[in-house]
């Protein structure tokens, strides 16, 4: 395999279950040592990408490749090279911490010997050498995941699939598995993600699609997208409770670029937010409360597709 | 190049979690038995052995017979509720299926356990029967060779049933609708002709009859039924049919 060979090449792929169209249709290349992410709503089709590329999913239609291979026929041999972290934990309540990993990596032809050194290297890097010989079931939610993403790599994948790394976990947890998935990418894995977290996007993402409704809506590194579908910051407007929100959006009408209205708010996108506030303030509408800030690959995907990603 | 066929690393993954539970397995699979044997060989055997209608003792008749029936049993069990749970709870499946094995190395290496769970139940089972004079030939070291083939033989459907019910009292009513009427009508207990020639058939459909008889033969020399070809081809075919059943089924959950 080339340096200029693409990890995944996907053109027109389509998955149907019976009438419903889950993914339309998409084009996407992933290329050696990049982590690339899928960033959608729930039901965006992204987990059934994920699956059509985990070759545990025949895709309906359209042309796959993965490692060079195709998922239709040479399964087994392109999942000897992947690494799988399933969005909802099948770690083995039956087996410790240590022996999920020796028994997973046995699945991939590995000896015995060198299954636990790998084991042993790998609770190390995710922070659980203490409870590798005790049950998995005590474990927390982020214990748990660092497990998964242990076991995803005991084969030493060329490339790395996270569906929804880090859905469920309290905060600090997040940030201990985003470190973790952090330090592989420098060591140049290829971290393939889906997540509907904007931050985690930012934070991980070199590149990403945003999808919707199984189609791939726009695409290019965090920053790009951001520059080319928001402002650069953004000021955010809530009014008391006496008015429809509807009704300040036209008294807003032209201070900044556009503005979109929330449930309960008004985003002004705007390059000065400070600038945009006064020019409401000038206007005698009084918001209750103000807040300026930078524009994130949420209001990138409020933008596109006139929903937020996380319904709040 | 690969160090182990991927049937095999399911099979060592089964293992590994027997070594955990195994404790829990000695009553179901070794001490129940030993006692229906006591129980019902010896004690209703006497009743029995006074009539002198049998052709061996009675302990001699039903030895073999609940050999059989120990490996039918455990096999159901073992393709029950964990395979259920491996769709449902665990999730064991889905984490293979994202390795290298396929669908058809899950099913194998679960089967290939299930056949050892048996083989050594009724290994024990047939030492346990040794000084009560059941085992009157060397042939006897076939006997758990063909429980371990019967065992397959229900072990197989029972996954590809397994896979499909959503809720475990489905496989309570299989456990209770099937399993025991299969124990009493399959010859263990009684030679078949005791039964009503009407419900004769429903003994030679179902596996265990044939086993009853295969075990029999081996352990006390008593000559089946049928030709021994016929009786392992019959159980053969529950094998064939069972695996690829299971493996369709397994297929369609795992692979969408």
């Amino acid at each position: 395999m080339t340096d200029s060979a693409p990890l995944i090449r996907a053109r027109g792929l389509v998955k149907r279950f019976g009438d419903f169209v889950a993914v339309n249709g998409i084009d996407l290349d992933v290329w050696p040592g990049e982590a690339f992410g899928f960033l959608g709503p729930n039901g965006a089709g992204k987990s059934s990408t994920m699956r059509m590329i985990g070759c545990v999913s025949p895709p309906s239609d359209g042309e796959l490749t993965i490692l060079g291979m195709d998922p239709r026929r040479q399964g087994p041999a392109i999942r000897a090279r992947l690494g799988v972290c399933p969005q909802e934990d099948n770690l083995d309540p039956d087996l410790t911490v240590r022996d999920n990993l020796v028994t997973y990596a046995r699945y991939f032809g590995i000896r015995r010997a060198e299954a636990r050194r790998r084991a042993a290297e790998l609770l190390e890097f995710v922070q659980l050498t203490e409870r590798a010989d005790q049950d998995v079931e005590p474990l927390s939610g982020g214990m748990k995941r660092r497990l998964t993403i242990a076991r995803a790599l005991v084969n030493q994948p060329d490339l790395v699939l996270l569906d929804e790394p880090t859905t469920g976990l309290d905060p600090q947890a997040r940030h201990l598995v985003w470190e973790r998935l952090f330090r592989l990418k420098q060591r140049g894995t290829t971290l393939v993600l889906t997540t509907h977290y904007m931050d985690e996007a930012e934070q991980l993402c070199d590149r990403l699609v945003v999808m919707d409704g199984g189609q791939i809506v726009a695409e290019g590194s965090p920053r790009a997208l951001i520059e080319r579908y928001a402002t650069r910051e953004v000021a955010e407007l809530r009014f008391g409770a006496d008015a429809p929100l509807d009704s300040y959006a036209e008294k807003l009408a032209g201070i900044g670029e556009r503005c979109e209205v929330l449930p309960d708010r008004i985003l002004l996108y705007a390059d000065d937010g400070d600038a945009a506030v006064a020019a409401v303030q000038a206007r005698e509408l009084s918001p209750t409360q103000v807040l300026v800030r930078r524009a994130t690959l949420e209001d990138v995907f409020l933008h596109l597709t006139g929903r937020s990603l996380v319904e709040t | 190049m690969r160090a182990i066929h991927p049937a095999w690393a399911v099979f060592e993954y089964y293992l590994t979690t027997y070594r955990r539970v195994w404790r829990g397995t000695v009553f179901s699979s070794f001490v129940l038995p030993v006692l229906f044997f006591l129980g019902i060989g010896l004690m209703v055997g006497e009743y029995v052995d006074r009539g002198g209608a049998l052709p061996v003792p009675y302990t001699q008749f039903i030895g073999p017979g609940l050999l059989a029936f120990t490996g039918v049993q455990i096999a159901l069990m073992e393709a029950g509720y964990p395979v259920m749970g491996g769709f449902k709870w665990n999730k064991t499946y889905y984490a293979i299926t994202a390795a290298p094995p396929r669908v058809r190395d899950i099913v194998a290496g679960q089967l290939c356990y299930i056949g050892l769970r048996t083989a050594v139940a009724t290994v024990a089972f047939l030492v346990v029967m040794f000084p009560f004079g059941v085992v009157s030939q060397g042939w006897a070291v076939l006997a758990p060779p063909v429980a371990l083939l019967m065992a397959l033989a229900v072990a197989a459907p029972m996954m590809a049933f397994a896979a499909t019910v959503e809720k475990d009292t489905s496989l309570a009513l299989l456990f209770r609708f099937a399993l025991l009427p299969m124990m009493l009508f399959s010859g263990v207990f009684f030679p078949l002709e005791q039964l009503p020639e009407l419900l004769r058939p429903v003994a030679y459909l179902l596996p265990l009859w044939h086993g009853v008889e295969l075990c029999r033969a081996a352990v006390v020399g008593l000559a089946p039924s049928w030709p021994v070809g016929l009786h392992l081809a019959y159980v053969v075919v529950w094998v064939l049919s069972g695996f690829l059943a299971a493996v369709a089924r397994f297929q369609r959950r795992l692979v969408r």
